[in-house]
């Protein structure tokens, strides 16, 4: 039996169990699988995947979890300390009891999939699969096929959100391995604001395949600040296509922090259609072990007077592998662009690789566009510099390597987060330290 | 600029488009073991070459074109294709200038190269290829003297077999890619340079090629290999006279560098670029490699494309030998509707070894131009260094440039930097230019040179020269 047929039997099973659906869901859920049957797991013969193996996925057997449950000890633990709106899932199943959505402001909708559908499912089918379709790759295809949970966020005119809103997907270790195929779908309506964290995490030892599928919408001079921070087990697996669409003078930026998984692919992708609109994507990733982690982004400019910024730090330690692959296209007659990339790589070990490809695509004149990618170590005068005051080697490079990330981490204005991130690139500094300083100063280091 | 001018400046006559007169002596199109049993023939080859060649045509046999390269033309046949053509009495080769047929040389006085006054003047060696086959080499003597093999592949492979056998194909073996193996199985002539322990070549090395005969594909083959301590710098020109059919071009170029070993390979390419409508025009997918085998090696490319309806080439440096160096410059200009996919790969496997790469791409009228390169450092290669600067410069809104760098990293000792960027020219320099009475196109040519500069300081005088010249001549008409 193929591999691609291992995972259609399971859908079978799945349909099987299912009760009526719109005709629209049972007859996307049938392109859904054709095309993946079609494409089939992609292989390293596609430039797309030229990087990434993706046989970890291909060849398991993943069980679809049917209940939520989730020790609340662990989740706490888990669970970002932020006052926030949050929808928890486990392994992709919605957990009502770990959810938090207390009195949402007028304007504000944050729903599980599954009762946005149920409220008004033609709501729901009409901009859901615009934008990432089952042809987008053979994972989009999957989760086509297997769509049924997920998050749906709506953002009415003007609205601005007081408090983040956080989707929790938390990953369970267990005999069975398992896998969901969560669907987001975010649609900011115009000048409205607001902060969405999605977080991955998990039990150790977890094994389990997130494929994630997330459109965004954003109206006429909206801004969404959208971070994404990945901590899962580093034995799960985690692809996640992600698709903005953005009308004039809208602004989205993007965190895409990945600590976690053993396998991880994330697809960000940029449709800048109004003049003026603004895509400011900042990316970090660390790797350690095994781990494999690849960002493929891409912003299409298709319009005046767009703006778009990245800025990809990766840090890879052990037999890590690191893959960045940035891409703008600035389409015909689509002046007056302006574009920056940027990708820089540390590597900490001799084991670990790095493969970087940050492209430009550009088809009009008028444009100023600028890309940049290095790869290097640590600066052992830095290093000793920081020894002679008495720090030990371990932290002393713990804070170099901090340093490195500082570029994209002081942006982060969620002290929740950026505590996650320093304590897993860093480790756990001693407290006697004065950690802004510090990283402060090491900055100063590796700049000089 | 006035419209009209300009148009009339966009519709002029390519340059060095004519054609001369020479009875060719060429095989029907088409390509079987027939084709390659035929030129092995004709070029007296021994029999190890020929199944050398065969070897390579079956692999080529079960091999598809690539179909990766930013580029759009239609499929060729390559069964449509003439693979031999030499001119006529291919016997008694003339021994000096004034036993060349005078056609020829006819040819080289349009083309405003003259052989004699040149070599003379500028001191350097001409192995002059007008088709497939070649008619003179100069300074000969002089370069024996040194202990300089200089002359075609095909005497190399007569008179030079061990050297040959064991350099050929060591670089760039059959089986490479598409158009090297095609090249491998039908190359009918080329250049074979071989500069023994400790010499320092007396000279620039040089060759012109030109393509001739219609619906002849050219399939040259060079091979250059330096041994301890030689050194070396090569010129590689050419023109082509205009054509209807597309012509295509396979060349394969291999250098060898022992320890301490110095090549410098230059390039200035002028092909035919086709006609406003992009007919015509010369399809030009080249595998270069060099190949820094010694200790402290040191291979340096430097390349000037203005020409040919299409580029696919690559010139890479495998950094082998520790401490080796590898060097890329390059100016690409693509005008009409020209398409290039060029830029270069650095594979660093010894450990101390440095590469630089610095490639600027003009891109104008309806062209489309991208810069594909690798830097590729393997777990070996400690202390690996590369910087890569490229750069793009638009002109007008109809044509595209882009930049595809790859950089695989497997070593945390390695330093690698990419820069690039992508631009029009800036509308304040060009007024600063006006301003001080500098016309429009002198303004963009003065602005265009600069931003090549620091490919062309890397030019051999004589070349550097030139390569200004085309530059602006590849130009014209494409500023409004």
């Amino acid at each position: 039996m193929s591999d691609e047929q291992r995972f259609l039997d399971r859908l079978a099973e799945r349909n099987a169990q299912r009760g009526d659906e719109p005709t629209w869901i049972a007859a996307r859920r049938q392109a859904g699988a054709a095309r993946f049957e079609a494409l089939g797991f992609p292989h390293r013969r596609i430039e797309e995947w030229k990087y990434t193996d993706v046989r970890d996925i291909a060849r398991s057997d993943f069980a679809l979890a049917t209940d939520a449950e989730f020790s609340p000890a662990t989740a706490a633990a888990l669970t970002l300390p932020l006052d926030a709106y949050r929808l928890t899932f486990v392994d992709g199943v919605f957990a009502p009891a770990l959810s938090d959505l207390g009195a949402l402001p007028e304007g504000v909708q944050v729903l599980p999939l599954s009762r946005a559908l149920e409220e008004n499912h033609e709501a729901v089918g009409g901009p859901l699969g615009r934008l990432t379709g089952v042809d987008f790759s053979s994972f989009a295809a999957l989760n086509t096929a297997f769509m049924e949970e997920g998050a749906v966020v709506r953002l009415a005119p003007r609205t601005v959100v007081d408090k983040p809103i956080v989707l929790q997907f938390l990953s369970r270790a267990g005999e069975q391995e398992v896998m969901s195929h969560p669907r987001i779908l975010v649609e900011a309506g115009g000048r409205s604001e607001a902060t969405l964290i999605e977080h991955h995490v998990g039990e150790d030892g977890a094994a389990n395949f997130t494929n994630l599928v997330e459109e965004i919408i954003l109206e006429r001079g909206a801004i969404l600040t959208h971070y994404k921070l990945q901590e899962a087990p580093l034995k799960d697996r985690h692809i996640a296509s992600i698709h903005i669409e953005q009308a004039r003078d809208s602004r989205y930026v993007s965190f895409n922090l990945n600590l976690g998984g053993g396998l991880v692919r994330n697809d960000l992708v940029s449709d800048l259609n109004g003049e003026g609109a603004e895509a400011i994507y900042n990316g970090l990733f660390y790797g350690q072990g095994r781990q494999h982690v690849d960002n493929h982004t891409l912003v299409n400019h298709n319009a005046l007077r767009t703006f778009s910024r990245e800025n990809y730090k990766g840090i890879l330690d052990d037999r890590a592998h690191g893959v960045f692959n940035g891409k703008v296209i600035v389409k015909r007659d689509s002046q007056q662009i302006e574009a920056e990339q940027s990708n820089a790589n540390l590597l900490l070990s001799d084991r670990a690789e790095i493969d970087t490809k940050p492209e430009l695509e550009i088809y009009a004149d008028d444009v100023k566009c600028a890309h940049g990618a290095t790869t290097g170590q640590l600066d052992e005068e830095a290093v000793y510099a920081l020894r002679t005051r008495g720090i030990d080697e371990q932290t002393a490079r713990g804070l170099l390597t901090l340093a490195f990330a500082g570029e994209v981490m002081e942006l982060v204005d969620l002290d929740a987060v950026s505590e996650r991130v320093e304590l897993a690139v860093a480790g756990k500094l001693p407290e006697r330290f004065n950690l802004a300083g510090l990283v402060e100063t090491a900055s100063a280091f590796n700049e000089g | 600029m006035a419209s009209q001018e300009m148009e009339e400046l966009v519709r002029r006559e390519y340059k060095e488009g004519f054609v001369t007169d020479i009875e060719s002596e060429t095989v029907p199109p088409g390509l079987d073991e027939d084709t390659i049993a035929f030129i092995s023939k004709k070029k007296g080859e021994p029999e190890w070459m020929l199944e050398w060649r065969l070897k390579a045509y079956h692999q080529w046999l079960k091999m598809t074109p690539p179909s990766w390269a930013h580029l759009d033309y239609p499929p060729i046949d390559y069964q449509a294709i003439s693979y031999y053509s030499a001119p006529k009495r291919p016997e008694d080769r003339p021994q000096s200038l004034d036993e060349v047929d005078p056609k020829l040389l006819e040819t080289y006085e349009k083309l405003g190269i003259p052989l004699h006054e040149r070599a003379a003047l500028a001191g350097v060696a001409v192995d002059a290829v007008f088709d497939s086959v070649s008619v003179t080499t100069t300074f000969k003597e002089k370069l024996q003297e040194a202990g300089v093999i200089f002359c075609s592949i095909s005497e190399a492979i007569r008179d030079y077999p061990e050297l040959v056998q064991q350099y050929l194909g060591s670089v760039v073996p059959q089986g490479d890619n598409y158009f090297a193996a095609l090249n491998s199985a039908v190359f009918t002539d080329g250049s074979f340079v071989f500069v023994p322990e400790g010499v320092t070549c007396p000279m620039e090395l040089s060759t012109y090629f030109r393509i001739n005969a219609a619906n002849t594909g050219q399939f040259e083959r060079t091979l250059i290999v330096c041994e301890s301590r030689a050194e070396v710098s090569y010129l590689e020109g050419c023109t082509a006279p205009q054509r209807d059919e597309n012509q295509l071009h396979a060349a394969v170029v291999e250098l060898v560098a022992l320890d301490d070993a110095k090549i410098k390979y230059s390039t200035v390419q002028n092909w035919y670029p086709g006609d406003e409508d992009g007919k015509g025009g010369i399809y030009n997918f080249v595998t270069k490699r060099g190949d820094c085998r010694g200790d402290r090696s040191h291979i340096s490319w430097t390349q000037v494309e203005t020409g040919s309806a299409i580029t696919w080439k690559y010139p890479s440096c495998m950094l082998r030998g520790r401490d080796s160096v590898g060097e890329f410059y390059s100016v690409a200009v693509t005008n009409g509707r020209q398409q290039a996919d060029t830029g270069t790969k650095m594979i660093h496997i010894g450990e101390g070894t440095r590469s630089t790469i610095v490639s600027k791409g003009i891109a104008a009228g309806r062209s489309d131009q991208s810069y594909r390169g690798l830097v590729k450092v393997g777990p070996r290669a400690k202390n690996a260094r590369n910087f890569t600067q490229c750069d793009s410069l638009l002109i007008g809104d109809t044509c595209g440039a882009h930049t595809f760098p790859y950089q695989e990293i497997g070593n945390s000792s390695a330093k690698v930097e990419h820069e690039a960027t992508t631009s029009k020219i800036g509308e304040d320099q060009l007024f600063y230019c006006q301003s001080r009475g500098i016309g429009e196109e002198d303004a963009v040519n003065m602005i265009v040179n600069g931003f090549c500069k620091d490919v062309f300081q890397e030019l051999p005088m004589e070349f550097a020269v030139e390569a200004e010249a085309l530059l602006n001549v590849t130009l014209e008409g494409a500023v409004g």
